[in-house]
């Protein structure tokens, strides 16, 4: 990952590139696809080729000043400008503008008679004459592969598909070509042999009920590439790939430091609190008041002027907004003010991928300056803890890089040992909080301290940790004020 | 678009003149230039119809590389391309049309004039 992108510096000048506009995809190719040359993407029915390809064109024509050919071999013009319209294209005004030609190419073998040699002059002709007649400089072919059904002599049809691929690179038009996903192929009918430069590959799958859309950079000739599987969204803004692994170690550090909105938290850790752009674990067992300190951490963000995302995947906004009101926090000005955010989501909505992918998109959108995930221990109900170790330090690696300062709760079950069922991602930690509840005297007391805070001075105490309805406070359990305090002092030991 | 020289009658001639129970043939053929491929089609298309369709058709040879706005209208994807406009329904044989049997079964001559 880190190798890739210091990498690519180098190499990027080397071959010119046309960027397709679609959010991510920019990225994992850095730079867009080979220009004036052919591009393959392939995949199964339902998997998003023909809307990446379109939206391509589309943005091509609207970003990027270049017209283009769209031809498709199966939907109609009609399908194709309804099936888009839900994404916010409006192809018949580009269409209106010269912008955009779309060629419908029918084939159909019922009614085809074949004897003695062809070949598919005319479909260079019908394309040659499209590509001049709004000036494309990129085409997309949708998908060939319907030749195979409609023509019988596999050997014409081959020789002609290697002519059409090298016709459209003399051309220098930049195209996709689409290709249907073949039984331990990449097509099925073995496109990737014509189109050696620029492979790319999207899945669709659905595992236990959860479906994820993927892609994946099969072959980039001459350029370095993300190499991994990417998951990417479909939605109202058309696709978006989400490039969380392609980051690296890279990250800046920053100096300042933020408060948690608890001063004598503040204290515990250096005196001015977390840095900015780390990332906060607090944990705890039930009912240990895990998200009160998020909800805490998220008010002095706004009190700062700063942006708060909140994502929750186990109450809905209006309960976290009741409860934390309940302890004399008033987030809902924030909220009217725009400052704060909530996305409320089950855990058993979506999978990993499709979580990271939509916190990842909302986060873009947001634009904020913290973010709180409450918890992470929901994800691993999801997917396995390998799995959600590795989206958490996707999820943490994106944070790091955009300076978001991150607050995750995590639920630890009772029989645990606290800090066990964090192993996975405790690593990934700046600063670990631990919640633990204290049975002293009858009484139940909840303590707080600082497990770790790299790069500070942190306190090594035990604080008791209470909630009142002015918010959350910190007391001394050493102090010898109280004897259940002395207690908790005794428990320590 | 260059007309046959081998139908010497307009189509509104033949409309004129032709009984009503008489089936007219009106065909077209796509080419692209002149191509050894494109020349072969046009020779066993006039032979085939002299042979099977005498008096009766007409041939409208259309080059795509003078008139490549063309191809779109009759779908044209390989060339050559025969399309029987008339009689109806569309039929359409592509290829170099060396093999008259299939072309014959292509434009379904046989069972139009049984």
């Amino acid at each position: 990952m880190a190798k890739a992108t210091t990498n690519n510096n180098a190499k990027q000048a080397t071959l010119p590139k046309a960027p397709t506009g679609i959010g991510g995809l920019d990225e994992i190719t850095y730079g867009g696809l080979p220009r004036g040359r052919p591009t393959l993407v392939c995949g199964s029915a339902g998997c998003g080729k023909t809307l990446l390809a379109m939206e391509f064109l589309v943005r091509g024509a609207m970003q990027f000043g270049e017209p283009g050919v769209f031809v498709a071999f199966e939907e109609t013009t009609d399908d194709l400008t309804q099936n888009v319209r839900s994404l916010g294209f409006d192809l018949d005004d580009l269409v209106r503008r010269k912008k955009l030609l779309i060629d419908h190419v029918r084939v159909e073998r019922e009614e085809i008679e074949e004897t003695g040699e062809y070949d598919l002059d005319g479909l260079f002709i019908r394309l040659g004459h499209a590509i001049d007649s709004v000036g494309a400089k990129r085409v997309v072919i949708d998908t060939a592969e319907v030749l195979f059904g409609g023509l019988s002599n596999q050997n014409i049809l081959r020789s002609e598909l290697r002519r059409l691929f090298r016709w459209l690179k003399d051309k220098g038009v930049t195209t996709i070509i689409t290709g249907e996903r073949g039984e331990g192929t990449l097509t099925r009918h073995g496109l990737e042999e014509y189109v050696s430069d620029c492979v790319i590959v999207l899945d669709h799958r659905v595992s236990e009920q959860l479906s994820t859309r993927r892609i994946r950079i099969v072959k980039y000739r001459g350029t370095t590439h993300g190499t991994n599987e990417y998951p990417f969204l479909i939605d109202e803004a058309g696709i978006s790939v989400l490039p969380i692994t392609s980051l690296g170690l890279t990250h800046r550090a920053s100096e300042e430091r933020v408060s948690t909105g608890i001063a004598r938290l503040d204290e515990m850790l250096g005196g001015a609190g977390v840095y900015r752009g780390s990332s906060v674990l607090i944990s705890g067992t039930a009912g240990t008041g895990k998200t009160s300190i998020a909800g805490t951490f998220a008010d002095a963000a706004c009190r700062r002027g700063e942006r708060c995302l909140y994502f929750s995947f186990e109450e809905s906004p209006s309960q976290i907004l009741r409860n934390m009101r309940s302890i004399g926090l008033r987030l809902e000005p924030w909220v009217k003010k725009g400052l704060l955010q909530f996305h409320s989501t089950r855990p058993s909505a979506y999978g990993l991928e499709m979580h990271l992918a939509t916190l990842h998109k909302q986060i873009k959108q947001f634009q904020p300056r913290v973010v709180i995930v409450d918890p992470i221990t929901s994800f691993i109900n999801v997917g396995n803890s390998a799995q959600a170790e590795e989206m958490l330090t996707r999820l943490i690696d994106f944070l790091k890089a955009e300076q978001i300062t991150a607050v995750f709760t995590s639920l630890t079950r009772g029989g645990d040992a606290a800090e066990s069922s964090q192993a996975t991602v405790s690593s990934l930690i700046d600063t670990w909080l631990l919640v633990r509840d204290l049975e002293v005297g009858g009484e139940r007391i909840r303590g707080l301290y600082v497990l770790k805070s790299r790069g500070m001075a942190h306190s090594n105490k035990v604080r008791e940790f209470v909630l009142t309805d002015r918010g959350v406070a910190l007391i001394d359990v050493e102090a010898p004020a109280t004897p259940r305090s002395a207690l908790a002092a005794a428990v320590r030991r | 678009m260059s007309r046959s020289r081998r139908t010497p009658r307009s189509l509104a001639e033949i409309r004129a003149t032709d009984t009503p129970n008489v089936r007219r043939w009106e065909l077209r053929l796509y080419v692209a230039g002149k191509t050894p491929k494109s020349i072969a089609a046009q020779d066993n298309l006039r032979r085939l119809c002299e042979e099977h369709l005498k008096d009766r058709y007409s041939i409208e040879v259309v080059d795509l590389i003078a008139h490549p706005h063309l191809a779109k209208g009759d779908e044209i994807v390989a060339i050559p391309t025969l399309i029987r406009k008339l009689p109806e329904p569309i039929r359409r044989v592509i290829g170099d049309l060396s093999n008259v049997e299939r072309v014959l079964v292509g434009l379904h001559v046989r069972e139009s004039l049984s």
